[in-house]
């Protein structure tokens, strides 16, 4: 099939970048989107120029790298999918195709299409783990006795990627869900109990200071998380937050 | 005291449900002009004289109210600032409701609403009492209570009553997305969300239609 890529370039974060147009041809409908973008860059490079720089690295959707603003959605049309499981059969030929960066603040550009995401790192590091003692008589986790709900509960949030669509797709550029969904998978496990107050005031400060927005709750992150992560997780957020803000000294 | 987003977003949550609580208490006492001017007279006096009602009540009304918008703003100017470049082509409607995504336009035109219903009741209620200081409800010469005739007397203009309906209508837009909105700021995401969607859904429609056939009707009836 035929089709018109608008593609946002940038050459570096200080470039102010601008929209564009590649027109293609003979796309195949059985190419992932990045496939695709690959043959575009092939096409470039012979062109003599600058390729394409755009995030992707498992090209399975479990890591979370590949990061595009694909007409007007993060990851594109599809639902529960990241950029690498997009597939070309999703469009028609002769579509015109908006290729964007995922935008935040907390989330600058670093060039063409790959943004810096390490804000997300950097909340991890403020809380999003457990200590345990491992001189040797760790205590064997599936010793501990946990309610089915709970375990379930945890491992769907546990399954968040970081991939940032969330924030890409909140009208905000707001990180809840990801953050809730970091909180809520140690906070419903014992192992997470004993460092729970701490883990959500200090990831929400993180988040904050990281420039992220606010939540609106329009619930348009629970709808582009390729992994279904759910609103759910935010109230358990707002709930522990709370109980957190009005138990500390 | 409400630096981070989550203390924001709870307060702005309490703030919205005293004003929908608010909102349910007015609609029931105007409600009783549709059926009873003397109802309505007699519970307009009490609200109107009542020192804790006065004193109380309604200063804490207006803090709740100047809070919401206040907050409102705050929020807004931080949630634009979130995303420094906007995107060239944006789905919004892909995954959220127009609601949703503009409840800071429903609630300018709530706040313009609420201008002119200060201007129509409010300050001629407040230079009444507490300037010309008669705190008697009655119009020298007249019989009965002063508040029904005036309710009618605002009603007569159609250009008015429209402005009233069409706010109402945006107000009714804000409630659909605010109503379960507020559950979900304060953590409450359970398994009575699904009921209190639906809940919330006739509560913001019902409500709004309330005021709007009560202007409607005292319009038609004078
Ligand atoms: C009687 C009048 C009003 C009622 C009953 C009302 C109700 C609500 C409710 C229930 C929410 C959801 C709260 C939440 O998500 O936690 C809300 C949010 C909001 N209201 Fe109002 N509101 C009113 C007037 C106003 C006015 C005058 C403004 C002025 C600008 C306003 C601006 C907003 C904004 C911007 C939000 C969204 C905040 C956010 O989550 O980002 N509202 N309102
Ligand atoms: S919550 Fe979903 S959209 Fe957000 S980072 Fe995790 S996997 Fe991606
Ligand atoms: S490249 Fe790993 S999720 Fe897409």
């Amino acid at each position: 099939m035929k089709l018109i890529l608008k593609v946002w370039r940038q050459k570096n974060s200080s470039d102010k970048g601008r929209i564009e147009t590649y027109p293609m041809e003979n796309v195949s409908e059985h190419m992932s989107f990045l496939e695709m973008m690959d043959v575009l860059n092939e096409q470039l490079i012979s062109q003599g120029t600058d390729p394409i720089a755009f995030d992707h690295d498992c090209r399975e959707g479990i890591c979370g790298m590949c990061s595009m603003y694909i007409n007007g959605e993060a990851h594109g049309p599809d639902r529960g999918i990241t950029t690498c499981q997009l597939h070309m059969r999703k469009f028609n030929d002769g579509d015109t195709i908006y290729v964007e960066p995922f935008r935040a603040k907390g989330f600058p550009v670093i060039k063409d299409l790959t943004v810096d995401r390490s804000a997300f790192d950097r909340i991890q590091h403020a809380g999003g783990f457990i200590s345990v003692n491992t001189s040797g008589n760790t205590q064997d986790a599936n010793a501990i006795p946990i309610p089915k709900d709970d375990a379930d509960k945890a491992f769907d949030a546990a399954t968040c990627i970081g991939c940032g669509a969330c924030v890409a797709s909140c009208k905000n550029a707001s990180a809840m869900l990801f953050v809730s969904a970091k909180v809520s998978q140690f906070s419903l496990l014992p192992q997470g109990k004993v460092e729970a107050k701490r883990r959500v005031l200090n990831m929400v400060e993180q988040m904050d200071k990281e420039g992220f927005g606010n939540c609106t709750n329009t619930g348009a992150c629970e709808v582009e998380c390729p992994k279904g992560i759910s609103l759910e997780n935010i109230a358990r957020m707002n709930r522990e937050y709370l109980k957190a803000s009005v138990a500390s000294e | 005291m409400l630096k981070s987003s989550i203390a924001k977003k709870v307060a702005m949550s309490l703030s919205a449900f005293f004003l929908m609580f608010f909102l349910l208490q007015h609609l029931a006492i105007n409600l009783t002009s549709v059926f009873s001017a003397d109802t309505f007279n007699e519970l307009s006096h009490f609200m109107g004289t009542n020192a804790l009602v006065q004193y109380v009540l309604q200063p804490v009304l207006l803090f709740g109210v100047v809070f919401h918008f206040i907050m409102g703003f705050v929020l807004e100017i931080r949630n634009k600032s979130a995303r420094d470049v906007r995107y060239v082509k944006n789905n919004g409607s892909a995954n959220s409701t127009w609601m949703s995504r503009n409840m800071i336009w429903s609630g300018l035109v709530i706040l313009a609403f609420m201008f002119l219903h200060f201007v129509d009741f409010w300050i001629p209620e407040i230079n009444t009492k507490f300037i010309q200081g008669d705190w008697s409800g009655v119009i020298a010469g007249e019989e009965g209570y002063r508040y029904f005739t005036e309710l009618q007397h605002k009603f007569v203009s159609p250009i008015r009553v429209g402005v009233y309906c069409l706010a109402f209508v945006f107000l009714a837009l804000h409630l659909l997305h605010g109503f379960n909105s507020a559950f979900q700021s304060v953590g409450a995401n359970n398994k009575y969300t699904k009921g209190l969607k639906k809940f919330g859904v006739a509560y913001a429609i019902l409500v709004p239609l309330g005021f709007i056939i009560i202007a409607l009707f005292h319009h038609f009836n004078h």
